[in-house]
């Protein structure tokens, strides 16, 4: 049963990003975007994390991706972003992906003995990530609330548009 | 239980469709969007070791990076909207204010 689930979401999550490789209109991409983190929001549920889940399906797929929205609506292209000419950057891109993956799984085929571990089958609950959060990850995470308050203040600074005279 | 390799060449396919998106994309907005593939293709990694290893300390790293995200595509998304406003363009080709 969770093979099944894990199979469908993964297809449905690649599925989206290359929907959104082929796609052209931008408002459909960053709507197939929000499929695709909500798909992975169900993939994190599987790997024992439900905290991460929940906080992934709201701020990503929820937050931000209605963000990302606004600004699409916010600059209205008239017409869409016309087809590339230049095909050769296409091929490119397509060989330095096949060397990519072969890099990445040669660099981790150490550690593949490490996630065959059969380790952590409890749900890792909300308590414990909090607790560990609110203990030894204190100072990052205040650290954080001024990281977010600067990026906004950053934001609205740089939208703001200037008073005349 | 489903072994931990399995969300680990996930997590690998959707960071190099990611950086295919982002080469081949020609609007500074879709290739925002392929940035934001390549945190969640992290995240799913580090998610997918913290099983393995069974520990904790990779849910809370996962839990910056969705905050960090979100602060990056504030302002990233601030300055593409200023880009906008000056050049009537988000095509990347466009950008060639430091070309020489």
């Amino acid at each position: 049963m969770s093979y099944f689930l894990f199979f469908l979401l993964a297809v449905v999550c690649v599925g989206a990003v290359l929907g959104m490789i082929f796609s052209r209109n931008q408002a459909y991409n960053a709507l197939l975007l929000v499929l695709a983190f909500a798909a992975l929001g169900g993939i994190f549920g599987l790997l024992s994390a439900p905290f991460i889940a929940v906080v992934q399906i709201i701020i990503y797929a929820g937050a931000i991706m209605v963000l990302f929205i606004f600004v699409i609506m916010m600059i209205n292209l008239r017409v869409g972003i016309p087809a590339e000419k230049k095909k050769w950057t296409i091929y490119l891109s397509v060989i330095l992906a096949v060397f990519l993956i072969v890099e990445v799984i040669i660099a981790a085929k150490g550690s593949f003995q490490a996630l065959a571990a059969p380790g952590g089958e409890e749900i890792a609950s909300p308590k414990a990530l909090g607790n560990l959060l609110f203990t030894e990850y204190l100072y990052p995470f205040e650290i954080t609330s001024v990281l977010i308050i600067a990026a906004l203040v950053g934001a609205i600074i740089l939208v703001k548009k200037k008073e005349k005279g | 239980m489903i072994p931990g390799s399995y969300f680990f060449i996930l997590s690998v396919i959707l960071f190099v469709l990611g950086v295919i998106a982002f080469f081949v994309k020609r609007d500074l907005l879709t290739q925002f969007l392929s940035i934001e593939v390549m945190l969640n293709a992290g995240n799913l990694a580090f998610l997918a070791f913290a099983r393995a290893l069974n520990s904790l300390h990779g849910q809370v790293i996962v839990f910056f990076i969705i905050t960090v995200a979100a602060a990056e595509a504030a302002v990233g998304l601030a300055i593409i909207l200023l880009i906008f406003r000056q050049k009537k363009t988000i095509k990347s080709e466009d950008m060639n204010l430091m070309k020489g």
